[in-house]
C-alpha cells in the first residue's frame, strides 16, 4: 500500500473516562495510578479509553481489534469528536480537533470523514438515494447536484436499481451498502467503519469486505476499522492494533500479531488463526550461518527453492514434492533453510526459539 | 397562620384547627385576573380572529360541498375506508335535526381553533421537553395538573379575565387538551433511535438540521397520536365550555339539560360523537399512512393520484397506453389510487 509518512490520524494519549465525576477520577487516575476497578469503586466512573495513542497514515487500514467493551466504539467516537476526550488529543492531517469550534467540526464531519455503523443506522423515512446524498445536503449542495454525486456512489456499491426503495425493503447486506456509498458519497479522506460488517451473516460478510478492499485500493482512503473479529482484521489492516479494557495492547502488521504477540491475551486470540497465508519464509527459516554452524558443510544443490516472501501455504506446497529441506534464496544466494520441523511448527504457530527446532533434522 | 378560636390545637387532628387561608388567596387570582384585563386584549383578539376565521368558512360554504371536501381530503390522507365512513357520519350528522348543521360547524369552529392553537403552543414545548431533562421534570406536574383539575375550577378565573363567549372556550379547552399533545411530542422525539440521530450528527448536520430532517420526521406518527388526543379532548370539553356561552352543539345539549328534553340533548350529544368519529378517524389515518405508505410519494395515491394519472393519460393517451399495457410507472399510480 502506497503511504507517505505524514499521519492522516493522530490520537495522543487519549483518555476517556464516563461518569460525573469524570475530571476528579482522571486526576486521581494520573496522580495516584488508578486502575479501571478502583476508578469504578471510588468515583463510580468507568474508564472507556485509557492512555491510547496511535497514528494512522495516509492510504492506511488501520485495525481495532477487541471484544465488545474493550473501548473500540469509544475510541473511534473520539476521532470526529462525537465523543469528547477525558485528556489527550485528536489530529485530523495536522489539526487538532479538540480545538475546533462547532461550526468548524461541522464542516470536516461533512467534508473530510465518512462514517459506517454496526447498526447501519440509515434514515428510515427516506429513501436510499436521500440517504446516500444525506452529508452532502448538510452541506448545502443543491439537490440536482447531490443527487448525481450519491447516484455515482450508489452504482459504485451495485445498487443501481434501488436508489428509490426504502431502507426497510432492502437485505442487512444491501443496507450495509447503502451506508458504505453514504460514507463515500461526500469524497471524505477518511473512512470511520464501526464494525460495519459484524452484523450481517458470514457469506455476505465476505462478499463485503472484498467489495470494501477493492473500493478502499481504487479510492486511496485512509481508513479506520474497528472489529471483534481478528480475521476480519487480518484480512482487511495494513496495520493493527489490539485493545483490552479501554487499553491498546499491541500495535503491529497482522503476522507481527500473531507472530509475536505481545502477551498472553493476544497470544490466546490468536491461536486460532490459521498462518499458512500470513507467515513468511522470512519468518520461520534458519539463516543460513547458523544452519552451516550446526549441521556443519552441506550442498543445497537437490533443494527446492522459495523467496523470503512466499507464505506457508506455498512452502508447504512445494515441501509435498520433496524429502528435503527448502532452501530461501534471494537474488540466487540462498540465505536460509526451512526443515520440515521448522515449517510445521511455523504453521501452528510456535516459534522456532521456543522448541531448538532445529535440533536434530 | 392563625389558629380558629374555637378549637384548640391537636397534634392528632391538626388540619381542623389550622386556616392557612389557601382559599382566600387563591380567590385573589379572581381579583388579578379583572385587574389585568387589559393585558390580556392582544392574545383576545388574536384567538378571537382565528374562531372567526374558521366559523366564517366553514358556515359560508354549503354543506354538501363541506361535505365532499372532507370525503376527498379523507380519500387523500387516509384512502377509501376512511372516506366512506367520514362520508356517512357527515350525512347522518346532517340528517339528525334540520337545525344541525350551523351548530355543528360552530363546534367545529371552535375544535379546529382550540386544536390549532395547541399545536402552535404544544409542538415547541414538547421539543423542548423532549431537549432539556430539567424543563421536562418542571413540566410534568403541571401537564397532570391541567389534565386532572377539574375545568369549572378555571372556568371562573378565565370568565373574569376574558369575559363569556368563544375565547374563553376556547381558552378552557386548550388548558384541558394541550397536555397530550405536548407529552406526545416529547415522547416521540425522545423515542428516535439514537443511532440514527449519531449518524446525522457524524455526517456534519447542524442541530436544526437534526431536528427538521430526522428527529421530526421519525417522530410525526407520535406527534399525529397527540394531535388525535388533543382533538379529542377538545370535543370533550363542548359542553363544559357552553357554559361560559360558547354556542354550538354543546349549548344544544346544556339547554335541553336544563328543559329536561332529552330528545334534543340526545341529538346534540350524537352530533359531538358523530364529529368525534370523523375527526378522529382522518387523524388516526394520516397517522398510520404516514407509516405504512411508505413506498410512495402522497400525491400517487388518492384523488390526487386519479387526477394526476387522468391529466396524463388523456395528454398522451397513446404513450400511457402503452406503458399501462408494459407495466410501467402510470400502472403503479393508477394501482396505488385503487388500493389506496
Amino acid at each position: 500500500m502506497t503511504a507517505s509518512n505524514d499521519p492522516v490520524i493522530e490520537c495522543r494519549s487519549l483518555w476517556k473516562v464516563f461518569g460525573e465525576q469524570a475530571d476528579a477520577a482522571m486526576k486521581a487516575i494520573q496522580q495516584d495510578g488508578l486502575g479501571k476497578e478502583e476508578v469504578l469503586e471510588q468515583f463510580g466512573c468507568v474508564l472507556g479509553v485509557r492512555d491510547a495513542s496511535f497514528s494512522v497514515r495516509k492510504g492506511e487500514i488501520f485495525c481495532i481489534m477487541g471484544l465488545s467493551g474493550s473501548g473500540k466504539s469509544t475510541l473511534i467516537r473520539h476521532v470526529n469528536r462525537l465523543i469528547e476526550p477525558t485528556a489527550g488529543d485528536v489530529l485530523i492531517e495536522g489539526v487538532s480537533i479538540g480545538d475546533l469550534d462547532n461550526r468548524a467540526l461541522r464542516t470536516m464531519r461533512s467534508l473530510k470523514i465518512g462514517m459506517v455503523f454496526q447498526n447501519m443506522a440509515l434514515m428510515p423515512h427516506r429513501t436510499v438515494l436521500e440517504n446516500v446524498a444525506f452529508a452532502l445536503e448538510v452541506r448545502g449542495m443543491t439537490r440536482a447536484e447531490r443527487f448525481e454525486i450519491a447516484e455515482q456512489a450508489i452504482a459504485t456499491v451495485d445498487l443501481g436499481g434501488w436508489k428509490n426503495h426504502y431502507p426497510d425493503q432492502l437485505s442487512g447486506g444491501m443496507q450495509q451498502r447503502v451506508g458504505l456509498a453514504r460514507a463515500i458519497a461526500a469524497d471524505p479522506h477518511i473512512l470511520l467503519m464501526d464494525e460495519p460488517f459484524s452484523a450481517l451473516d458470514p457469506l455476505i460478510r465476505k462478499q463485503l469486505q472484498t467489495l470494501f478492499m477493492a473500493l478502499a485500493a481504487q479510492m486511496n482512503k485512509t481508513t479506520l476499522f474497528i472489529t471483534h473479529d481478528l480475521d476480519e482484521a487480518i484480512r482487511i489492516g495494513d496495520r493493527i492494533a489490539v485493545m483490552k479494557d479501554g487499553e491498546i495492547i499491541q500495535i503491529g502488521t497482522p503476522e507481527q500479531i500473531v507472530t509475536e504477540p505481545a502477551d498472553s491475551y493476544v497470544s490466546d486470540f490468536v491461536a486460532g488463526i490459521s498462518k499458512l497465508h500470513l507467515v513468511t519464509a522470512a519468518r520461520i527459516m534458519e539463516p543460513i550461518e547458523s544452519f552451516e554452524a550446526r549441521t556443519g558443510p552441506f550442498d543445497a544443490n537437490g533443494w527446492l527453492r522459495a523467496a523470503p516472501g512466499d507464505l506457508l501455504n506455498r512452502l508447504a506446497d512445494l515441501s509435498i514434492d520433496t524429502d528435503l529441506p527448502l532452501a530461501v534464496e534471494t537474488d540466487g544466494k540462498v540465505i536460509g533453510v526451512v526443515t520440515k520441523k521448522a515449517l510445521i511448527r511455523g504453521i501452528q504457530g510456535r516459534s522456532r526459539e521456543d522448541e531448538g527446532a532445529y535440533a536434530n533434522v | 397562620m392563625r389558629m380558629s378560636e374555637e378549637t384548640t390545637f391537636n397534634i392528632l387532628n391538626p388540619f381542623t384547627s389550622l386556616d392557612l387561608g389557601i382559599a382566600s388567596w387563591a380567590d385573589g387570582i379572581k381579583g388579578w385576573a379583572i385587574a389585568n384585563r387589559s393585558a390580556i386584549q392582544p392574545l383576545k383578539r388574536v384567538i378571537n380572529d382565528t374562531i372567526m376565521g374558521f366559523e366564517g368558512v366553514l358556515q359560508a360554504i354549503p354543506p354538501v360541498i363541506t361535505i365532499a371536501f372532507f370525503v376527498l381530503l379523507a380519500w387523500q390522507l387516509c384512502g377509501q375506508r376512511v372516506a366512506v365512513i367520514v362520508g356517512v357520519s357527515l350525512i347522518a350528522l346532517g340528517l339528525l335535526d334540520p337545525t344541525i348543521w350551523p351548530l355543528a360547524m360552530t363546534t367545529l369552529a371552535i375544535v379546529l381553533s382550540s386544536v390549532l392553537i395547541c399545536i402552535v403552543i404544544g409542538l415547541p414545548i414538547g421539543i423542548l421537553a423532549a431537549k432539556s431533562d430539567r424543563f421536562h421534570t418542571i413540566i410534568r406536574p403541571i401537564l397532570d395538573t391541567m389534565q386532572t383539575i377539574p375545568a369549572f375550577v378555571y372556568l371562573v378565573p378565565v370568565v373574569m379575565l376574558v369575559g363569556i363567549g368563544n375565547v374563553s372556550g376556547v381558552i378552557v379547552t386548550i388548558v384541558f387538551a394541550l397536555p397530550p399533545l405536548i407529552r406526545l411530542t416529547s415522547l416521540g422525539i425522545r423515542q428516535v433511535d439514537s443511532n440514527v440521530v449519531e449518524a446525522a450528527r457524524a455526517f456534519g448536520a447542524n442541530p436544526l438540521q437534526i431536528m427538521f430532517k430526522v428527529e421530526l420526521p421519525l417522530a410525526t406518527p407520535t406527534i399525529m397520536a397527540g394531535v388525535n388526543q388533543t382533538i379529542m379532548l377538545a370535543l370533550s370539553m363542548v359542553v363544559i365550555a357552553s357554559m361560559i356561552a360558547v354556542k354550538g352543539l354543546g349549548n344544544e345539549v346544556l339547554r335541553a339539560m336544563g328543559r329536561l328534553d332529552a330528545g334534543k340533548a340526545i341529538v346534540g350529544g350524537l352530533g359531538i360523537v358523530l364529529l368525534a368519529i370523523v375527526l378522529d378517524r382522518i387523524t388516526q389515518g394520516v397517522t398510520q399512512t404516514g407509516r405504512e405508505r411508505g413506498y410512495r410519494h402522497w400525491w400517487q395515491g388518492g384523488p390526487i393520484g386519479l387526477l394526476l394519472w387522468a391529466i396524463t393519460f388523456l395528454r398522451r393517451p397513446s404513450a400511457a397506453a402503452t406503458e399501462a399495457a408494459s407495466g410501467g410507472d402510470t400502472v403503479q399510480i393508477s394501482s396505488a389510487s385503487s388500493e389506496g
